[in-house]
């Protein structure tokens, strides 16, 4: 009766539960088609990579030592610099947002320049701040390279005087490409939101329709009623992580240096703590409505802000780093991102695991304690 | 006169119904109000893209007055912060792989002589790149310092760029991401809310009592729409005040202005949100189909990444998003000050999907297929 | 036989706190026994306890004190060794509607562990019982409600429990269908010797039972067969003849309004039944009797319920007198058609709900629309409240076209629905102030006629309408219905799930509306009911079986020798049925 009863109603139910999530098309949408839509938004919609600036040059001066200065803006991928010739009409475009950046060039350029330092002004658009230290970087950049040679031309001795230059290596992802850690990122998000969407209504639902007071008066355990509502949701997790993985290898061609078999096991454990928070809202709130809001804010908002995924952890406040800790969202991320980028670091993924399973335990138990097969607290 | 004032009684009376049900709940009255300011705070503090915190390793293989000065400037700065000095280059890795360094920096043995006798001095800078933008604020960091240090060696360039910065000075990232999380918060639970309201009504029955009353699609409508734009202003409200005396992130535009984006950009959601109302068959389905329409839409409105890195067609595709807008639109306001004439052309794509997604809606209630 | 009971219940308390935040007794100090192998119903009012105990039996809520065995076994203690052995089928039968009928007996069968060789033999029985087998295929959802509620009836059963409870199975149910679920329990009972304990609203049911059990508040009014319960009303029960020309629910409501002489009356077969109160005598019964003649007739459990029913509530609960009921003032002339249906259609892809139906409504008139579950009742309901267009036909309202005529047109009429529509999370009050602003009533107008309705209704209006007991929600959906004063009102199954006093109640505000000039449509499951309406139309498969007065409806069955309402259903029901075979047959 025990084990073959356990096994024969395990089955029944998760045969239930696939049926159901096949059954409405809703399901599908998010669980198959939102990840397709994610990957290529992820990577090819979201980068930092500012190409193109808008630069608005304001040259007072028209000497050929100023024209020589901003040449270097010119013919560059990251600007497309365009010229007007009053500063009012520069500042209209700012005004407008047609423009991210001036670059003003005094009447008097060469005349300072020749006597030894000429003063150019760089007005930023700082409401899109990263955009902003991006372009003044490029600029500067472009315009001391100019500078330099000028100030070769005009005699100034660069020999004899000590530069330290810097030989600037980046570890784990060489070319500094956003897509690198938009990518393992988009595993954790596309995990989250599984758990979050498609688990949260699941038991709210069957509260609602009155489904459970007829399964609660058969030989039936809360916990096979848990798994069984995990098993479907686990396999579209596994679907949407082999999408996500061969996106990644093949699409965006993301390196992989950990081994496939721990970033595999590692997502799939990360995806059940997320199924089994989703089935924990569902089961604690009993009804759809709130179930869905705290679905939304509880798990994807914060797995997309707080993770560690965009926003480095290091530049937040402790307070917030401690509640960035409490999310499983943010253990996982540094660990996939670890794995993709910098391989099997072994003290890293142990730990990590270690935390991930506590989470799913620790969920599971009390998502079967609010499906305690009782109607006491409801009446 | 009187049709004037019947016809404004029904709808108080279904906007006065809709309102009751929401805040009747104290679960519910919660969850309209903790979430936008619990979000507003935690955001407002994780959500940068500002150094504040680097920490870094030495490798220093030359020890001397050049190297020491180098390294002073860096820890002067407050940003940077040393957690180890290495004594050998194959230490270099195990700090970089467990995260404990985001920066190491090697300074070969030759570093003295060579800044010394005036020649070019190169020097190691190791970074983890899993966080690629972090690495590249890093990196830049780094460069400035040493452009200074270089400066100070007496190496002038012939052009001194002197650089400004309007409508946010010290170019922190959260005034940038303020102003737009008073568009994206509010955003979420907007449009959950509307598109929840029919589908609920439908899954209780109560939809069909309303429809054999003399409400016309319009009024039912506007019963509808009114509750859950007021939601999202008080939502916005909230943080609006978060950001303006919590923050004090200055505000620099006219409150009228940005009270009348937020209202368009909320009704334009609030449509958005009904139409799923009306087509979704219950409750379920309405909160899926909003979740598919939110990400995307956070995805693709310029709040993490701006809009113009983004691929030509993708970029024509935001037009079709309220957010893009709503979130140019009160960043504009707030921090550049813009008047209306500067943001008129971000009402337009705004009112385009309030236009067409409201009508919709209204022939949806009563026309949708049994 | 084994002699031990099945269930033995002794001094058990329940008691939940209610939305006012006091604590209220469901269950106060119950004591009985069930006998193995019988049937034993438990009847009583709305909020008299009987899902209460249900639950406590099943294991799902935990009783305050007293004990309760199962089987033989402390269900509190124990409830998943009690939910292993017993079957039992809540209200709401948690059907799921995505998966097919096969699908959800399937599940059931695995749940219970019922062995692969067992399943095939008990599954065709179950269906062939049911009358399921030729639907396996469909979804559930897709299911009318009485084939819902057998397959619900199918899953409980997948196995041959040790005690079967069934909560208030035939609730929304049509006749034919609940015939066969008791056909079904019958045979079970009289097979397997499966002991059963069902909870009912319905007399005729508890009269099947072996045993039947009265609550009241929590407490236990009666025990016993249904012969031993009748004896109480002996001498007590009469029947009256209205005179020529007048309907029989005049007379009716005439008794009814006299709560000083008799207990009970209701309209059966073209007569009146009635309870005289055992204190008075016969001749005082002349009074209000007038020139209608009367006979004893022999008594009946429903007698002896009501009378039970009547002592412990005292005058409480009692219809109010008909003068406050809102009279309309009645334009045009009485004969005027209000509702004109003729050839109405509706399709729904290739099936068609609703073929070629036509019939008028005259004002004041009650008008009932029968039919067994899913036969194209709520379907032509629904197309006549504007909700649903037509496919093709005439169909007009009040003089317009209510799916296309202007709002104004619908501030006419008013529509109760089949489940509680309305929003629960609201008060009375505050219900009633919105539907009333939805019919443009406003200020003063609408203050008194929401304080009419709140004393019409008995309603108290800061009550919280989600958490109402059933009885009190139907007449909060029967006073928003009626706020803006509507020409027409429709009721779709308004009484189903609500007991016999609140039924009576509910009636005779309807028969002193439709005297007033109200036109009433509405549809029922309860066939004695039709016995209100002045007329009435049979609909199944979506073809109109019968249409005139109840009395012309009976006749039509004559032959078969129906003598009630409830016969004569099922006979015309049956009829259309085999003739529809015999046209399916021939092609």
């Amino acid at each position: 009766m025990n084990t073959s009863g356990f096994t024969t109603r395990l089955v029944a139910l998760t045969r239930k539960e696939m049926r159901q999530m096949l059954r409405d098309r809703s399901n599908l949408i998010v669980g198959l088609l939102l990840p397709v839509v994610l990957i290529l938004l992820f990577g090819y919609g979201l980068s930092f990579d500012v190409k193109d600036a808008r630069v608005t040059v304001v040259l007072e001066d028209g000497s050929p030592a100023a024209r020589h200065a901003v040449a270097g803006l010119q013919g560059s991928p990251y600007f497309a610099p365009v010229w007007v010739r009053t500063m009012d009409e520069a500042e209209r475009l700012m005004q407008e947002d047609k423009t991210d950046a001036i670059l003003y060039v005094p009447g008097d350029f060469s005349r300072q320049q020749a006597a030894g330092l000429g003063r150019v002004q760089l007005l930023l658009n700082g409401v899109d701040s990263t955009t902003a230290s991006t372009i003044e970087g490029y600029v500067s950049g472009a315009l001391s390279r100019q500078g330099g040679q000028q100030g070769d031309r005009l005699g100034n001795k660069s020999a004899g005087v000590a530069s330290v230059v810097i030989v600037q290596r980046t570890w784990f992802n060489e070319p500094g490409e956003s897509t690198w850690f938009f990518v393992p990122g988009l595993i954790v998000l596309v995990m989250t939101l599984i758990g979050a969407f498609l688990t949260s209504l699941l038991i709210a639902r069957e509260w609602e329709r009155g489904t459970l007071e007829s399964l609660f008066v058969t030989p039936v355990r809360s916990l096979e009623l848990v798994l069984a509502k995990l098993a479907p949701y686990t396999l579209v997790g596994a679907i949407d992580l082999a999408m996500c993985l061969l996106s990644a290898k093949y699409l965006f061609r993301v390196p992989m240096l950990g081994s496939l078999w721990v970033i595999v096991v590692s997502s799939m454990l990360y995806l059940l703590v997320s199924l089994a928070l989703g089935l924990f809202i569902s089961g604690a709130t009993k009804n759809q409505f709130a179930a869905s809001q705290m679905a939304l804010l509880a798990s994807f908002m914060p797995a997309m802000m707080l993770s560690g995924f965009i926003f480095d952890l290091r530049n937040v406040p402790v307070v917030i780093q401690g509640v960035s800790y409490l999310l499983p969202a943010t253990h996982f991320m540094s660990l996939i991102k670890t794995l993709f980028m910098a391989g099997d670091i072994w003290p890293d993924i142990l730990r990590s695991c270690a935390v991930l399973s506590l989470y799913a335990l620790v969920l599971i138990a009390a998502t079967c304690g609010k499906l305690r097969k009782t109607l006491d607290e409801t009446t | 006169m009187r049709r004037c004032l019947d016809y404004l009684a029904k709808v108080w009376a279904l906007v006065h119904k809709e309102m009751l049900t929401l805040v009747k709940d104290p679960a519910n009255r919660t969850l309209l109000i903790v979430p936008a300011l619990m979000q507003a705070l935690l955001y407002g503090y994780g959500a940068t893209y500002d150094l504040t915190n680097v920490p870094y390793a030495v490798l220093d293989q030359s020890r001397g007055a050049a190297s020491t000065e180098l390294l002073a400037r860096l820890d002067g700065t407050g940003v940077f912060h040393r957690v180890a000095t290495l004594t050998s280059s194959g230490q270099l890795a195990g700090v970089i792989d467990r995260s404990e360094a985001l920066v190491v920096i090697s300074i070969p043995s030759d570093f003295e002589e060579r800044v010394a006798a005036g020649q070019q001095a190169p020097l190691q800078v190791i970074l983890d790149g899993r966080n690629s933008s972090t690495a590249g604020s890093a990196a830049s960091y780094v460069s400035s310092i040493v452009a200074s240090y270089n400066q100070s060696l007496g190496n002038v360039s012939s052009i001194a760029v002197v650089s400004r910065s309007w409508f946010n000075p010290n170019l922190e990232s959260r005034w940038n991401m303020m102003p737009g999380l008073i568009a994206s918060l509010s955003l979420i639970q907007t449009l959950m809310l509307a598109a929840l309201s029919v589908a609920r009504e439908r899954e209780q029955g109560t939809f069909d009592q309303l429809l054999v009353t003399p409400f016309t699609p319009l009024q039912i409508l506007i019963g509808k729409a009114v509750p859950s734009i007021l939601v999202g202003l008080l939502q916005s409200t909230i943080i609006f005040l978060i950001i303006l005396f919590w923050f004090k992130i200055p505000m620099n535009g006219s409150v009228w202005l940005l009270y009348l984006a937020l209202f368009t950009f909320t009704t334009a959601s609030v449509g958005i949100g009904l139409s799923i109302s009306a087509v979704a068959l219950n409750m379920q389905q309405a909160m899926l189909y909003t979740f598919m329409l939110i990400m995307p839409f956070m995805l693709l409105s310029g709040l993490l990444t701006p809009v113009r890195n983004m691929p030509e067609a993708l970029q024509m595709l935001t037009y079709a998003n309220p957010l893009r807008f709503g979130i140019d639109t009160v960043r504009r306001i707030y921090l550049e000050g813009a008047g209306l004439g500067d943001i008129a052309f971000n009402f337009i794509p705004l009112l385009a999907v309030a236009i067409i997604t409201l009508p919709l809606a209204a022939w949806l209630f009563r026309n949708r297929l049994a | 036989m084994n002699e031990t009971p099945t269930v033995v219940v002794q001094n058990l308390c329940k008691a939940f706190v209610g939305p006012d935040g006091k604590r209220f007794a469901a269950i106060d100090h119950v004591s009985m026994a069930v006998r193995a192998g019988e049937l034993t119903a438990l009847v009583g009012p709305d909020g008299a306890g009987k899902t209460t105990l249900i639950r406590m039996m099943a294991g799902l809520l935990k009783p305050d004190s007293g004990s309760l065995q199962v089987l033989g076994i402390d269900v509190a203690a124990h409830p998943q060794s009690v939910q292993d052995r017993i079957s039992y089928m809540p209200q709401r039968f948690g059907l799921y509607e995505d998966l097919s009928v096969q699908e959800n007996l399937d599940l059931y069968a695995d749940l219970h562990g019922v062995p692969q060789e067992q399943r095939h033999e008990r599954f065709t029985r179950m269906l062939d019982m049911t009358d399921l087998a030729r639907f396996t295929e469909r979804p559930a959802g897709k299911l009318s409600g009485g084939m819902k509620q057998k397959l619900g009836l199918a899953c409980t059963l997948v196995r041959s429990p040790d005690l079967l409870i069934l909560d208030e199975p035939s609730v929304g149910v049509d006749p034919l269908s609940r015939r066969d679920l008791w056909k079904i329990v019958q045979q079970l009972v009289d097979e397997e010797q499966l002991s059963v304990i069902v909870s009912t609203a319905y007399m005729d049911e508890a009269e099947r039972c072996g045993r039947v059990v009265v609550f009241n508040h929590g407490r236990l009014l009666a025990d016993g067969s249904p012969g031993t319960l009748r004896q109480r009303a002996r001498g007590m029960t009469y029947t009256a003849s209205p005179p020529q020309g007048t309907p029989a629910r005049e007379l009716q409501a005439r008794l009814i309004d006299r709560p000083d002489l008799i207990i009970d009356a209701v309209p059966r077969g073209g007569n009146v039944r009635f309870i005289r109160r055992a204190e008075e005598d016969e001749p005082r019964l002349k009074d209000v009797l007038r020139d209608a003649p009367y006979e004893p007739r022999p008594e009946e459990l429903e007698d002896a319920f009501m009378m039970l029913l009547r002592q412990q509530e005292g005058e409480k609960g009692a219809t109010k007198p008909s003068g406050e009921a809102p009279s309309i003032a009645v334009n045009g002339r009485q004969d005027q058609p209000v509702i004109v249906v003729r050839d109405l259609v509706r399709k729904f892809g290739d099936f068609t709900a609703v073929a070629s139906t036509s019939f008028e409504v005259i004002r004041g008139e009650i008008f009932g629309l029968l039919g067994p579950n899913g036969a194209g009742k709520t379907t032509t309901f629904r197309m006549l409240c504007g909700l649903l267009p037509a496919t093709s036909g005439y169909l007009e309202v009040a003089g317009r076209n209510l799916r296309t005529a202007r709002a104004e047109a619908r501030g006419r009429i008013g529509y109760v629905s089949q489940k509680f529509a309305l929003y629960g999370n609201l008060s009375v009050r505050e219900n009633l102030e919105f539907f009333g602003g939805a019919y443009g009533l406003r200020g003063q107008t609408l203050k008194e006629r929401i304080a009419a309705s709140l004393e019409q209704f008995d309603l108290d209006p800061s009550a919280q309408s989600g958490i109402l007991p059933p009885g009190y929600k139907q007449r909060l959906a029967m006073a928003t219905g009626l706020l803006h004063q509507p020409d027409i009102l429709f009721l779709d199954e308004p009484t189903s799930g609500i007991d016999p006093l609140a039924r009576r109640a509910f009636w005779r505000t309807i028969t002193a509306l439709a005297k007033g000039g109200v036109t009433i449509v509405i549809t029922t499951h309860f066939m004695e009911e039709a016995e209100y309406c002045d007329r009435i139309a049979i609909q199944d498969a979506g073809k109109m079986l019968a249409l005139g007065t109840p009395q012309q409806v009976r006749e039509q069955t004559a032959a078969s020798g129906a003598q009630d309402m409830n016969s004569a259903f099922i006979a015309i029901v049956e009829q259309g049925r085999a003739q529809r075979e015999i046209a399916a047959n021939s092609i």
